[in-house]
This record gives C-alpha cells, sequence and structure tokens, in this order.
C-alpha cells in the first residue's frame, strides 16, 4: 500500500476533495475552480499539483489554459503496458534459457 | 482478500530446458534475459540484479553505478516457486509502501522441458486513485474512509 503519493492522502484534505468532486463531475481550469473555492489561485495550483502526483487528475493544455479532469485509466494503462511487457520478457527469458549450458 | 480488483495478468511459456535451469536464468541470470530498455533509473541499464534469497532485492544497476530498487523477494523455492513483490507504481518509481505480486512457478514436463507460468496480481494497487474515485461515488466519503482503514489495517 501506498501512504504517500496516493489518492486517499490527497484526499485527506477538505479542499483537495472539494477540488476533486468538482472536477469528476467536468473538466475545469484553474481558474475556473479558484472563481467558486474560498482559497486563492495559487493554492488551487498547490492542491492540483498534490492530486495530480496522486494520479487522481491529469492535466491537458487547451490553448492557453491547462485543463485538468479526473483520471480513471491510470490502472488499465498500467495493465495493458505489463501485458505486453511480460510476453516480450518471457519470450526473452525461454531464448536465454534455452542458449544457456547446464552448469 | 482474495478478490482481485483488476484481473491479474496471467502468462505461461514451455521452455526446452531442465527445471533447474529455467529457475536459475530466472533469477540468478536474471539480468540476461532482462529486456534493455525497462528500467527506471536516469541511467541506461547496465545491470539487471536479483538476490537468491527470502528478503532478497531485486533491482538495477545503471551505468553511471546508481542502484534503483524494483522489490523484494517475498517466496524462494528453488526451483519450483518465486514470489517477488513488484514495487514500481504507474509513475515508474519505486514505493516500499507499493506491493503487487509477481508469481513465477516452474513444473518438469520432462527432463528437458518446463512449463513457466507468471503471474502478476494486486494490479489495482496501481491505482488508488481510480478506485478510490469509484468508490467514493459509490458509497460517498464516510464509505473510502472505512475502506482506508480497512486496506491500511491489512497493509504489513
Amino acid at each position: 500500500m501506498t501512504y504517500h503519493g496516493n489518492g486517499f492522502y490527497a484526499l485527506s484534505d477538505p479542499t483537495r476533495r472539494e477540488i476533486f468532486e468538482r472536477l469528476a463531475q467536468r473538466p475545469q481550469a484553474v481558474g475556473e475552480l479558484a472563481e467558486r473555492l474560498p482559497v486563492s489561485r495559487p493554492a488551487v495550483s498547490q492542491h492540483l499539483k498534490v492530486l495530480k502526483e496522486a494520479g487522481l487528475v491529469v492535466e491537458r493544455a487547451q490553448g492557453t489554459r491547462r485543463v485538468y479532469r479526473v483520471d480513471t485509466a491510470g490502472v488499465e494503462a498500467m495493465r495493458r503496458y505489463l501485458d505486453r511487457f511480460w510476453d516480450r520478457a518471457l519470450l526473452a527469458f525461454k531464448k536465454a534459457a534455452e542458449k544457456e549450458k547446464d552448469s | 482478500m482474495t478478490t482481485h480488483l483488476v484481473e491479474p495478468i496471467r502468462k505461461e511459456i514451455v521452455v526446452e530446458a531442465p527445471i533447474e535451469r529455467a529457475f536459475r536464468v530466472f533469477t540468478d541470470n536474471l539480468d540476461s534475459w532482462w529486456p534493455r530498455g525497462h528500467h527506471i533509473g536516469k541511467a541506461p541499464l547496465q545491470r539487471a540484479v536479483l538476490e537468491p534469497e527470502l528478503g532478497g532485492r531485486w533491482y538495477e544497476i545503471g551505468d553511471d553505478g546508481s542502484e534503483c530498487n524494483w522489490g523484494k523477494v517475498l517466496a524462494w523455492d528453488p526451483p519450483r516457486r518465486l514470489l517477488l513483490a513488484w514495487q514500481i507504481d504507474a509513475q515508474w518509481q519505486y514505493d516500499a509502501k507499493l506491493i503487487t505480486e509477481l508469481e513465477v512457478t516452474f513444473t518438469a514436463q520432462g527432463a528437458q522441458r518446463t512449463l513457466v507460468e507468471l503471474e502478476h496480481r494486486n494490479l489495482e494497487r496501481f491505482g488508488e486513485a481510480a478506485a478510490a474515485l469509484r468508490e467514493m461515488m459509490d458509497r460517498g466519503w464516510s464509505g473510502i474512509v472505512g475502506i482506508y482503514a480497512e486496506t491500511a489495517g491489512q497493509a504489513q
């Protein structure tokens, strides 16, 4: 289990939770979030940074703005990657094992 | 918990080699087959190492001498079974608190042939964020706090 840099830690703060729940409803830019929250824009940016590092949200450039949205694709992407990785790795292992002589 | 929120990756391959050699190449000779592009350190991979004992580390050595842990040996039962902790997270960082299990079993199918089966499980742990979101939507915040307490209690 991870404690730091994970979703539970990131969501332990009420403001971050609020930001996260708003992003779950629809993607938004920092400015939009800050307008509707009782915290400064730099504070919102800081909270977004934590949420991003926890893998909870992802950002995307849209013109000059950076729009944030909730990321739910992380696990499946990692699984697909590892699935391909193990195919390749096991084939390489097979070749190595068959080439090797018993010592 | 034995239920898997995310389907484990399961692979099998038949190797034309005696079981002892198959196990040895997988472990002692990890470096001989590990795909070179797959490393987490900044430096190019020089060597992949697996310490052949219970509690041993498996890690990479970069060409600048730097070491990056990948995880540890959770079960060492040569030549039939190996259980590794894969502790690299979805951001390609080693995380001592993250444990996804990688189990590799070796079954002799004759003197010169071995079936190797690999299972990489607990993959949901890569994305507690995604799981947290689903749970939050389903159960509300009080629900997620309860789940956190349960899983934190189970963590070693």
